[in-house]
């Protein structure tokens, strides 16, 4: 009896410096947060939705959050199969050469961009000395949809080229033996094995890109996005209400499509 | 017949390829940017290291708080995350559960929200504002859940339970059970959770570019502020003392983790 309750005293003494810490630095502060746009009125809390411009910066983020998961998983598949299935000198160093800007900062990634395809980027120079001007495309959805692919990446093809190396090999052999097409070795065999994956890495690249700061914010981007809009309602426009408001719109799409992921995958599989 | 179709298909190769040329070439250009007179002109304008003194001189404090920070961050997630991670993972109520299901949020939602958050409650305390400590209060909310779910599935083991026992049969207080037995035996998921909040820590700029002030700078804050105001060479030098003192590190701790995975892994 005396023993039971002192291991449970004791489990709650090992949680209780994390709790206090949690609760105190992030509980109370984004109860504060989730709290503050009452103040102007329940209907702040629907401006995302109500005012055009912050709509409309909302279903930016969204559309090209959504397009550079679809290509980062198409990409990184492809990449991960053919590093799981090849062994050859060097692959190691290319690996870890590849899952390397899994540690840059966004920012790197946005001045990446600015690098080669900003005003005075590489490819502004070759249009030049080709006689055709200097073009850019960094500044603009096409630079953040390249930077949001290139920080994306590296996760997808880390977790694929672990996925497709615990793939069964003889079930595209027994396919390959029936006269399958390529086509439909990728959608029968590869597809419902690599599913698990998509659904994981899939969700965790669609939040990364929605929430992602540094990248937008060094492009300074003639495309606007979700948190560069919040940024600019508090850093120049003391808007608090209105940031608040629209953090916990972000917040609230971010969470939900990991949630939903994690659901998914839980479904998948019940041992777990 | 031993050959699947698939072992030679081309458009997988060339993918690989032009996935492999997208993500690292643009390292080489921004390496080579950061060591020539003239980035417009090339290689042609001459080799140089002054872009890299002068970043040195302007901004190289940055690296030392940044890595000072990393390492403090890791330290505390070790000290609060572990201890949480074995309650975690022992404890079967509801509450514990809710808790756990909390403490990712941080990593769920955008670091954005979570820095305005703090600066809303905590903003007004000036000497804490200033300070570093505001920024690693940051990074430890966003790190801790990696090291406590890291850890926490390590000390589910089965085994461990029983050795648990075994332990506390032969009158072993709880002190000497979670230093001398159990935190050695999940000890290659600890410092897989340390290289994981180390690495997350360096880099980290959404939450840190809101916390910063202009005398608590941080690699990252640094790079975002040379590439707004300095020449695009000077971004580049300092670029490349990003990735030349983080990148060793990183990898070095990696081959560490490796190593002590090996050694202590069954």
């Amino acid at each position: 009896m005396t023993q039971v309750a002192s291991t449970t005293h004791i489990r709650m003494m090992c949680m209780l410096p994390a709790a206090i810490f949690f609760a105190a630095c992030w509980l109370l502060p984004v109860a504060a947060l989730v709290a503050l746009p009452v103040a102007k009125g329940w209907e702040t809390y629907f401006l995302v939705l109500t005012s055009s411009r912050y709509l409309q910066s909302l279903l930016n983020t969204l559309w090209l959050s959504l397009a550079t998961t679809l290509v980062t998983v198409i990409l990184g598949a492809a990449v991960g199969i053919y590093l799981a299935r090849h062994r050859f000198r060097g692959r190691q160093v290319l690996l870890s050469l590849l899952t390397a800007p899994l540690a840059f900062p966004g920012v790197i990634i946005g001045f990446f961009v600015i690098l080669i395809g900003g005003r005075q980027g590489g490819f502004a120079s070759l249009t030049h000395s080709m006689g055709l001007g200097r073009i850019t495309f960094g500044y603009g959805m096409l630079g953040l949809f390249l930077a949001y692919l290139y920080f994306s990446l590296p996760r997808a093809i880390a977790s694929y080229t672990a996925a497709a190396e615990s793939m069964d090999p003889q079930l595209e052999e027994a396919a390959h033996v029936l006269g399958a097409t390529r086509w439909q070795i990728t959608r029968d065999a590869w597809w419902p094995q690599l599913l698990p994956t998509t659904v994981a890495c899939g969700a965790i690249v669609f939040a990364t890109a929605m929430g992602a700061f540094g990248t937008a914010f060094t492009l300074s981007s003639q495309f606007e996005v979700l948190p560069i809009t919040i940024y600019n309602e508090f850093t120049n426009y003391a808007n608090f209400a209105v940031a608040a408001s629209l953090s916990i719109a972000l917040g609230l799409v971010t969470w939900g499509v990991l949630f939903l992921a994690r659901l998914l995958s839980a479904d998948a599989n019940p041992a777990q | 017949m031993n050959t699947p179709t698939m072992k030679r298909s081309p458009l997988l190769l060339l993918t690989t390829a032009s996935v492999c040329l997208f993500m690292i070439g643009p390292i080489i250009v921004s390496v080579m940017a950061g060591l020539v007179n003239n980035y417009s002109r090339g290689l042609s304008s001459g080799l140089t290291l002054r872009w890299v003194w002068q970043v040195w001189d302007v901004y190289g404090s940055t690296v030392g708080a940044s890595l000072g920070l990393a390492v403090a961050c890791v330290v505390c997630t070790l000290v609060i995350g572990v201890p949480c991670a074995y309650g975690l993972a022992r404890s079967r109520s509801r509450a514990a559960r809710i808790f756990e299901e909390l403490l990712l949020l941080p990593v769920a939602i955008p670091g954005l929200a979570t820095a305005l958050a703090l600066i809303l409650i905590y903003g007004n305390f000036t000497s804490l504002r200033q300070s570093f400590g505001f920024i690693l209060i940051g990074h430890v909310i966003f790190t801790l859940p990696f090291m406590v779910r890291t850890v926490s599935a390590a000390f589910q083991r089965q085994d461990l339970l029983a050795i648990e026992e075994a332990v506390r049969t032969l009158g072993a207080n709880f002190t000497q059970r979670f230093l001398g037995v159990l935190v050695p035996a999940v000890l290659p998921a600890i410092v897989a959770g340390m290289l994981m909040v180390f690495t997350l820590s360096i880099g980290e700029f959404n939450l840190t570019w809101m916390l910063h002030t202009p005398l608590t700078r941080t690699l990252p804050v640094g790079l975002a502020d040379s590439y707004a105001s300095m020449r695009i060479e000077v971004g580049s030098a300092y670029t490349l003392i990003f990735l030349v003192v983080i990148m060793p590190a990183l990898w070095a701790l990696q081959a560490l983790a490796t190593l002590i995975q090996k050694h202590y892994g069954n």
